[in-house]
């Protein structure tokens, strides 16, 4: 009985609210109004950041820390370094986040889009270092490749020699192809979607880094930086170098799975997983923390966060978490942030930021 | 002529025929059934296998002692200024009392490294804050151990690999051993799982937040969806003229309910973020996306169940004198009503599996509070699946796997539910 009077009740009225077609819109409309005002109450309250995908685990942590420190509630979202400038920069009113967290630096177009949408002052953070890796199955060979290795390996095209930049279709297969010293086993390499900041630090740094390394497309660069970077940045679609999803986790297991394969991916994965993995050796230096910290290995990447100036008086606690996050605690040697894998920045430089993040001083491009 | 007879050679070879189809298709639906069934225990093999463990988790007992000297150098009992006195300080000198034989630095850091540094600092520091006449005691207090020795005493980690290649030293694993033959490291029933919010720390996150989120979510789809769903449905089958334009709305009904779901995702984004303006990561936003997402298959159970209800009840009623809304609503709608029901549970399990519409409107956060309104930011149990499935540590791959079974157990609840539900109501008629 009872079931049948919450039927006919629910059905009764929502029929009834089919009937009156005008009203219900101007109800839903004041709801939303009325909602709206509360929920701005609620969460203007709180620290709102974004972005990155890769700084994520490293704001989370700290966001921990200082919500159990001062109180102040702060929501992090993962939205993917792009995602997150474009949230960021939509405008400077409450709703919009106050941080947003970058594996790579603030495109021009990206800070273009935050002056056009009046979002005012923004001051850019350095927290740290970022190792990236080529790892493969702990019990496979030790690599030993030089950055051209990287670059002869994956570009999607090659120069016909070191002096002649006639592009030619890769036409590698195996590495030992490449360099004689490389195991006589076949390409295959899985790494991060074109969508992932790794991927973009990735063919920065190591497919640039390779390229330059050959004469003519060093020439090439200085002459011409667009089909430099063009060249460089394309990676081979024949199967050789396979994007794989963005969960790191599972391209583990796939390199334990397939010994022969090597995967890119952020360092604190090899960290964690020593005993499955290793990295490969890139000009005679292997990704450890030491070695990423003192600059020795060569695809490491600098990571960001953005602060929106107008909001420190806006957003109570903002400049306080931002002060955490640089803090010696967090940041520093030995502090909590190394302990999950962030290399530190130089002590100099770490003074350096923290003294950007006291006096608030907006960058610009 | 040929021999029309049942028991000729030619019709007993038919008849041999039509029953080596007849078993031949048994056959199919059996191994059909099999593999689904063989799929499913693989699942839950596989998922309770990582899983389970994660139910229990090493904890130390240690007695710390809070002395005003480091806690409060100025003497202040103020709750606002403790809270960011160095509590690390009084969890290092309770573990290098543990072993006081160690005097090398690093050996002192890896020995502080037992135990959970921010949820040991963060318990002393809630304790204190609550109650800020502890100062100056002593007190036994019950922290969660690091997410690497609780790996290791649970065997993950592997004590045979090369020191080098694991998180865990040889001098951490003796320590780990010597405190556990003291009985100060106790494996415990996992309470911080179902009671805690997110947490960056493994040893330390749980899925309190993540559901009371599902849940908030859960009732707004309902509350919406329902009425509307059910709605639509008795008016397009019983009030509404048929003509090509209700065809139109059937056929896009049918349509949405095929639809992705992270279109839903992008349209909640469009309207109720850019267009109504309201927060992001909201529940109330969730709720509503979602309404869209289940709406239509709402309606759709519900059709079929007034479908199914037999055409001589309602004439029976309106040869009776009843009108046809009377008919319709006090004789149709309650023999409908199982169905409609069956429909919905389904409909709304289906939607507490959802991630993707959720990652637009920014439910894919951390956040650390348990919300307390459809208003306050909160996340979801599959998003939260989905969070620690990509994170680095070792600890979150048995968490992940727990979080799952929860998220099953709540399905497999729900589902079951739908099925007594019908089974109860078709009973009492």
């Amino acid at each position: 009985m009872i079931m049948k009077t919450l039927i006919l009740g629910t059905a009764s009225a929502a029929f009834l609210m089919a009937c009156g077609g005008g009203d219900t819109a101007a109800v839903k409309e004041k709801t939303s109004e009325a909602v709206n005002e509360t929920a701005e109450k609620m969460t203007g309250g709180d620290i709102r950041v974004v972005g990155s995908s890769t700084v994520y685990p490293f704001s989370t942590k700290v966001a921990q820390e200082f919500k159990n420190k001062t109180g102040y509630n702060v929501v992090v979202e993962s939205t993917g370094s792009g995602g997150g400038h474009k949230l960021f920069c939509s405008g400077a009113d409450a709703t919009t986040p106050d941080i947003t967290n970058s594996s790579r630096r603030q495109k021009k177009s990206e800070f273009d889009n935050c002056v056009k949408n009046n979002v005012g002052d923004v001051v850019e953070v350095k927290i740290g270092f970022d190792g990236i890796v080529l790892a493969n199955a702990v019990d496979a060979a030790v690599m030993n490749m030089s950055l051209k290795d990287v670059y002869m390996a994956f570009a999607k095209e090659i120069p016909t020699s070191d002096t002649d930049c006639t592009m030619q279709e890769n036409p590698y297969t195996m590495w030992s192809e490449i360099n004689p010293e490389l195991p006589s086993v076949k390409i295959e390499a899985y790494g991060p979607p074109p969508t992932s900041g790794t991927r973009d630090a990735f063919v920065e740094i190591a497919m640039e880094g390779g390229a330059k390394s050959v004469a003519c497309m060093a020439e090439l660069l200085k002459a011409d930086k667009k089909a430099f970077a063009n060249n460089a940045h394309t990676l081979r679609e024949d199967g050789k170098w396979i994007d794989a999803g963005e969960n790191d986790n599972a391209l583990v297991q796939t390199l334990v799975n397939t010994p022969t394969a090597v995967g890119v991916f952020g360092y604190s994965f090899l960290d964690q997983n020593a005993d499955k993995i290793k990295g490969a050796n890139i000009d005679g230096t292997a990704p450890e923390f030491e070695n990423i910290a003192a600059g020795d290995y060569h695809v490491a990447r600098s990571l960001y966060f953005y602060i929106k100036k107008s909001h420190v008086d806006m957003t109570p606690g903002l400049q306080e978490f931002a002060l955490e996050f640089t803090s010696d605690a967090a940041v520093g040697p030995g502090g909590y942030l190394e302990e999950i894998g962030l290399v530190p920045l130089p002590d100099a430089d770490r003074a350096a930021v923290r003294a950007t993040v006291e006096n608030m001083t907006p960058y610009s491009q | 002529m040929t021999d029309t007879s049942f028991t000729s050679e030619a019709a007993l070879k038919r008849l041999k025929k039509r029953r080596g189809k007849e078993w031949r298709f048994r056959i199919w639906g059996r191994a059909a059934i099999g593999f689904a069934l063989a799929a499913l225990a693989w699942l839950l093999i596989s998922i309770v296998g990582t899983g389970y463990t994660a139910f229990q988790q090493n904890f130390m007992t240690l007695e710390f002692e809070l002395s005003e000297s480091v806690l409060a150098p100025d003497g202040t009992r103020d709750p606002e200024k403790l809270r960011g006195a160095n509590y690390r300080r009084i969890v290092q000198t309770t573990m290098y009392e543990l072993f006081p034989e160690v005097t090398d630095r690093k050996a002192k850091q890896e020995l502080f490294g037992l135990t959970s540094a921010s949820g040991a600092t963060n318990k002393l520091r809630q304790m204190v804050y609550n109650n800020p006449e502890l100062i100056g005691q002593t007190i036994n207090v019950t922290v969660p151990a690091s997410d690497q020795i609780d790996q290791l005493l649970k065997g993950y980690i592997k004590r045979d690999t090369d020191e080098s290649r694991r998180k865990v030293s040889d001098q951490q694993i003796a320590w780990a051993d010597t405190l556990k033959e003291r009985g100060v490291i106790k494996k415990k029933f996992n309470r911080i799982l179902f009671m805690n919010p997110d947490s960056r720390d493994p040893e330390l996150a749980g899925i309190a937040s993540a559901v009371i989120g599902s849940v908030m979510i859960l009732v707004v789809a309902f509350v919406l969806a329902f009425p509307i769903g059910v709605g639509a449905a008795i008016y397009l089958d019983e009030f509404a003229p048929k003509n090509k334009f209700t065809d139109f709305i059937e056929i896009n009904i049918n349509n949405l309910a095929a639809v992705p779901s992270i279109v839903f995702g992008l349209l909640g984004l469009a309207v109720f973020l850019n267009f109504m303006g309201m927060p992001r990561s909201i529940p109330l936003v969730g709720g509503m996306v979602l309404a869209l997402r289940v709406f239509p298959t709402i309606t759709i159970a519900t059709r079929s169940a007034l479908q199914g209800v037999s055409p001589s009840i309602v004439d029976g009623a309106l040869s009776l004198g009843a009108s046809h809304t009377q008919a319709v609503f006090q004789q149709k709608l309650p023999l409908a009503g199982p169905g409609i029901l069956t429909g919905s549970i389904i409909g709304m399990a289906q939607a507490l599996g959802e991630t993707a519409p959720l990652l637009m409107i920014g439910m894919v956060a951390f956040v650390t509070e348990v919300p307390n309104s459809i208003t306050e930011p909160a996340t979801a149990l599959p998003v939260q699946i989905f969070l620690w499935s990509d994170s680095a540590e070792r600890a979150w791959a048995e968490r992940t796997s727990a979080a799952i079974i929860v998220l099953l157990v709540v399905l497999i609840t729900m589902n079951g539910f739908a099925i007594w539900l019908r089974n109860r109501l078709e009973q009492r008629r």
